[in-house]
């Protein structure tokens, strides 16, 4: 469905590994995330699930290391993120986070490149490593030929596409993304998980948040689940994705045909 | 990008030379070359490098302030309506100078005025910064700008209701309406550290402001200190606006009108519209007190009234053409 496929983008540095252990996070005396410990190593896919307000979104934001944390850690080869350059966790590190808004009608291949900002890029003068990893991101994502156009005159599909190129500009060996298909139709859903898994298959790791949980079955080597603001699974599909589990976290009646995930309603 | 600053630097210095140009004194073209060389005759001299040429340069040094610190402010607050003067910031930063002509401690030292000016400013920008982290509304946070505005007017109305005397009176409402007539040297270089110092800081920090278009979250994502390029801004945009207004008063809607213009030339690259927007701000400013001077009016009209009869209007039109998508 894409020709991505023939041109993926790029991973450096592979073999780097989230580890985070103990993770809690309080804010105003409301406990966000409560002793969370999970890994997210290379060629993973790793789907976190969970309800609205289950505390995913903390979780992501104090493992990357930019949301004060109560207790824990978070290590990429032996150091905490929180404590590291924030421009040396971005190398390692690229973050898709749940709002998106662009501030100005840049043009795409400047927002695709503020992706290298960690490596020093300027907009404006791209050279050499940078553009050409800038160039691999658009190429993987399919947007050589809007590589020129404004931001504001994309659609919603090519924004979403535009914000992975981002992501993937970096070239970093970890991805962590909060609900990159939000907001987009069937194809373009399956489009960006497309771009998710080819990042996966050249060796990088990507946490990703979803809500479909479909998608997740599909695509996810590993699921997270969360509730309350605990970790209370964390394992392959096959292991972790069955019928009290969907009642659990999400309360609804669903059952599991082989690999087919099947959602009658309510409980 | 590079003709276009060029020729921005070109068009500034033509602008400069034409005001030294002007005056109550006819001077042929000729006469005021030999006097900017140093050649002419002492009464030129007089004329041309102790009161034209430090006019101009200051009009062209509060012009770049402001367009620098209005380019700043909008990159990071990703808003392009943002700027010193409607933020509240110049009219802070001329409530504490006007206090030191008040209170008479500028007469105390020649010090006073600009840093107090600076204090003033780097007062009112902290806190439209704090503010800004609290709120993600562009609109709430134009409208406590315009709240600081009104209570510093406010409090500059209460001094200038219960000035002492009437020369107090006369001096206080030269740097509520703006004006750079008389600056000497001496002025300059007064507030040239504290500008030069900012305008620096904000040069300095202006990549950042180009990883902040993605948003604060996506920018601290993509390894921007968001705390550090906060603090930068502020401290520049401080620096500057204070300094520009200790130089010459309240001149508003020049830091909104020069942006505006180089940002499609610069693909709205904030960080790249810093340059240009000085340049083009000063250039502006020159050309307006080029232009106060021109005008056949009773007495002078002032420099900030005419930029804000100028600016105004091309604010209104700004913010009726902007995207509503992000409030």
């Amino acid at each position: 469905m894409t020709n991505s496929q023939h041109t993926p983008s790029r991973v450096l540095n592979k073999g780097h590994e989230l580890v985070v252990s103990g993770l809690t996070l309080r804010a105003g005396g409301v406990t966000l995330v409560e002793d969370a410990s999970f890994r997210l190593r290379s060629g993973e896919l790793v789907a976190l699930l969970g309800r609205n307000g289950a505390g995913k979104t903390s979780l992501l934001r104090g493992a990357i290391g930019i949301a004060p944390r109560t207790s824990g850690q978070s290590r990429i080869k032996d150091e905490d993120t929180a404590r590291m350059p924030s421009g040396q966790r971005a190398k390692h590190l690229a973050y898709l986070p749940q709002n998106r808004p662009l501030a100005w009608p840049n043009p795409v291949r400047d927002v695709v490149a503020l992706g290298r900002f960690a490596h020093g890029v300027a907009l404006g003068r791209l050279r050499g490593v940078d553009a050409q990893a800038v160039e691999r991101a658009l190429i993987a994502c399919d947007l050589q030929d809007l590589a020129e156009r404004s931001t504001a005159t994309l659609s919603g599909g090519e924004l979403a596409r535009v914000h992975c190129a981002r992501a993937f500009a970096a070239e970093a060996s970890l991805l962590i993304a909060d609900e990159p298909v939000a907001e987009l139709d069937p194809y373009h859903q399956f489009r960006v998980m497309e771009l998710i898994r080819n990042y996966v298959d050249q060796g990088g790791g990507a946490l990703v948040v979803l809500h479909d949980i479909v998608l997740a079955r599909r695509y996810a080597t590993r699921l997270i689940w969360m509730k309350d603001g605990r970790i209370v699974a964390d394992g392959p599909p096959e292991a972790t994705l069955d019928a009290d589990r969907l009642a659990e976290i999400y309360g609804v009646r669903g059952h599991i045909e082989d690999t087919r995930v099947v959602i009658d309603g309510p409980l | 990008m590079r003709t276009g600053l060029i020729a921005l630097a070109l068009a500034s210095l033509a602008a400069v030379f034409a005001a030294c140009l002007l005056g109550p004194t006819q001077m042929s073209v000729e006469r005021v070359v030999l006097a900017l060389l140093g050649l002419g005759a002492p009464g030129d001299q007089l004329v041309v490098v102790q009161i034209r040429l430090p006019r101009a340069l200051a009009a062209f040094a509060v012009g770049a302030a402001l367009g620098a610190s209005g380019a700043a402010l909008q990159g990071l607050l990703r808003n392009p309506l943002a700027e010193p003067g409607v933020l509240g910031v110049s009219a802070s930063a001329s409530l504490a100078a006007t206090a030191t002509l008040y209170y008479g401690l500028a007469a105390i030292s020649a010090w006073a005025m600009p840093v107090a000016a600076i204090s003033g400013a780097l007062a009112a920008t902290t806190l439209i910064a704090l503010t800004a982290l609290r709120t993600a509304s562009a609109v709430t946070l134009i409208l406590i700008g315009v709240g600081f505005s009104s209570f510093a007017g406010a409090i500059m109305n209460l001094l200038l209701n219960l000035a002492p005397n009437p020369f107090s009176l006369a001096d206080m409402i030269n740097w509520m309406l703006g004006s750079v007539a008389n600056r000497s040297f001496h002025d300059l270089a007064l507030a040239a550290p504290f500008l030069m110092a900012g305008l620096l800081i904000l040069f300095i920090s202006r990549h950042g402001l180009s990883a902040l278009t993605l948003g604060e979250e996506a920018a601290s994502g993509i390894g921007l200190d968001l705390k550090r390029q906060r603090l930068l801004v502020v401290l520049g945009t401080g620096l500057a606006t204070g300094a520009a207004v200790s130089l010459a008063g309240v001149i508003g809607f020049v830091g909104i009108v020069a942006p505006h213009i180089v940002r499609s030339m610069v693909d709205h690259d904030p960080a790249r519209s810093l340059l240009p927007a000085a340049l083009l701000a000063g250039l502006m400013l020159v050309l307006a007190d080029i232009g106060v001077r021109i005008v056949p009016t009773s007495s002078e009209l002032k420099l900030g009234v005419l930029a804000a009869l100028i600016g105004a209007p091309a604010f209104i039109w700004i913010a009726m053409r902007r995207r509503t998508v992000h409030d």
